[in-house]
């Protein structure tokens, strides 16, 4: 059983088609990348996977015990949480409000939940810590917690080790895989970065051209796309 | 002046002052809060500034003060959160313009109309003199309105407030709660204004929240110490204009300057402190 189909998608930004006929399916426990150039449509497909946009043509499809409210989802930063003066423990708990419904406060389950989280990715002597002081790493670590809040399943991450120095970023790519191969979390993560990603994704799709390329990591090393970008 | 304290809480009209203040001091903190991080603050400048132009026009065709400007707040409140949303425009740009027309055409009106009588004078630069009974009722009513509100979606107001695109995809409603938050601002605003004045009412809003700011970190803290030092302010602001009888609106927001002082004071001592550790 999938958990996620992409059947003949077709997406547009202002009128402009991005990308045509983008076709795939993921199963439980995949690990895709989304590659591409800036302006070839990466944005624009994970909106349309969160359900923010719709696609022009084709349909994306979630399994059944899938809801829209279950995805655990890393945007990119924004300039306003930079200077947000927010505890980590308020922002981890934020995460759980999509089970809540129209229930106005957190019970038992969500502050438990939000502290299973914090214990989970190490970062539980963060917690009464201001958000805005934290290290640019800690930051994504604590915006990790809260998508897994979200989530018990998928994980949508969108550029998420933007900004961070390379040791850190190759802690956040081992902490991912681990969530991915212990917890059996399913993936999706936009990034730039074509090493990391051969090294981790079980599967790769590329966006370029309005044209997608979508493969097991094992096909993409072979294929004449790959090699432009990796420069082999 | 020599009145004793319960001389000054004798007088009708600062009775009706603290009624309407207070809660009006408490819900504007509460939203300035959440419009400070989301980069409107200047949403209740311009909400104060077509409220004066919708008073203006009431005024000349003899209808209810607030009456008028009530529907009119709110509906440029959406507007303007629109307009804020859509980059396509520059927002900054788009609230100077409609504030400062609403402003031109209020005091268009007035002048064709046989120019500044004292009832619009006075909701230009506040003054707890002109509060009716009816004006106390409404407030209070409505201030309730807010409070219930905002304490209803406290949660969710906090997470759109931090991370708009997160709660989207998480389903939430982020565009509604935004609604909200702008027909909060804009009751509170209209409201407001007859003590603050539309030139004033705006400090209302931004002060007491970025003054927590300097100094509290957890959303939390942030929040119920901008209430509690904008009640305070306002009511010292009271006070003391009653005895050294100054402008009302004015006095509040000096004391409220003298608050945010205070405080960025204790907030940069403090990170310095930090620092040498």
């Amino acid at each position: 059983m999938s958990i996620l189909r992409c059947d003949d998608v077709t997406m547009s930004y202002e009128g402009v088609n991005v990308f045509e006929h983008l076709s795939f399916k993921l199963e439980k426990g995949d690990y895709l990348c989304i590659l591409g150039e800036n302006g070839s449509g990466k944005s624009t497909l994970m909106k349309g996977l969160l359900g923010l946009i719709k696609p022009t043509g084709g349909k994306i499809v979630y399994s059944d015990d899938m809801s829209q409210n279950e995805i655990g989802y890393l945007p990119q930063q924004s300039a306003v949480q930079r200077d947000f003066p927010a505890s980590v423990y308020e922002v981890v708990l934020s995460g759980t409000l999509n089970s809540r419904g129209l229930k106005p406060f957190f019970g038992k389950k969500e502050k438990a939940l939000a502290n299973k989280n914090l214990e989970r990715l190490s970062i539980t002597h963060l917690k009464k810590r201001c958000y805005r002081e934290l290290s640019g790493g800690q930051q994504q670590r604590v915006l990790l917690a809260r998508a897994l809040c979200a989530t018990k399943s998928l994980l949508l991450l969108d550029e998420p080790v933007t900004g961070l120095d390379p040791l850190v970023s190759a802690e956040f790519y081992e902490l991912i895989k681990d969530l991915n191969k212990n917890d059996n979390i399913t993936v999706i993560m936009v990034t730039h970065d074509v090493r990391e990603s051969i090294a981790h994704a079980t599967h790769i799709l590329h966006l370029e051209n309005k044209t997608c390329f979508f493969s097991t990591v094992k096909d993409y090393v072979k294929s004449s796309v790959s090699n432009q970008f990796l420069g082999t | 002046m020599n009145y004793s304290i319960s001389d000054m809480l004798s007088f009708t009209f600062m009775q009706r002052a603290l009624i309407v203040g207070i809660p009006v001091a408490l819900c504007a903190a509460l939203l300035g809060v959440s419009l400070i991080l989301k980069r409107y603050s200047m949403i209740g400048d311009g909400l104060s500034h077509v409220g004066f132009g919708a008073l203006a026009l009431a005024a000349a065709m003899n209808l209810a003060p607030l009456k008028v400007a009530i529907p009119v707040v709110v509906v440029s409140a959406f507007l303007l959160l629109r307009i804020s949303e859509n980059s396509k425009i520059n927002g900054d740009g788009a609230i100077a313009i409609v504030s400062s027309s609403a402003l031109a055409v209020g005091i268009v009106v007035t002048s064709v109309t046989g120019g500044l009588n004292t009832d619009l004078y006075s909701y230009l630069f506040g003054s707890i003199l002109a509060l009716s009974k009816e004006d106390v009722v409404l407030s209070l009513v409505l201030c309730f309105v807010v409070l219930f509100v905002y304490i209803f979606f406290y949660n969710k107001i906090f997470s759109v407030t931090f991370d708009e695109s997160f709660s989207l995809a998480t389903g939430t409603n982020a565009k509604a709660y935004n609604m909200v938050i702008a027909l909060l601002t804009a009751l509170t605003v209209v409201l407001g204004m007859q003590i603050m004045g539309t030139l004033l009412i705006s400090s209302l809003i931004i002060f007491p929240g970025l003054t927590a700011m300097r100094v509290f970190k957890s959303y939390k803290a942030v929040v119920i110490s901008a209430a509690v030092q904008s009640v305070v302010c306002v009511a010292a602001g009271l006070f003391v204009s009653f005895y050294a009888e100054t402008a009302t609106g004015a006095t509040v927001v000096c004391i409220n300057l003298a608050c945010f002082i205070v405080f960025a004071a204790i907030g940069f001592f403090r990170t310095i402190g930090f620092s040498k550790k």
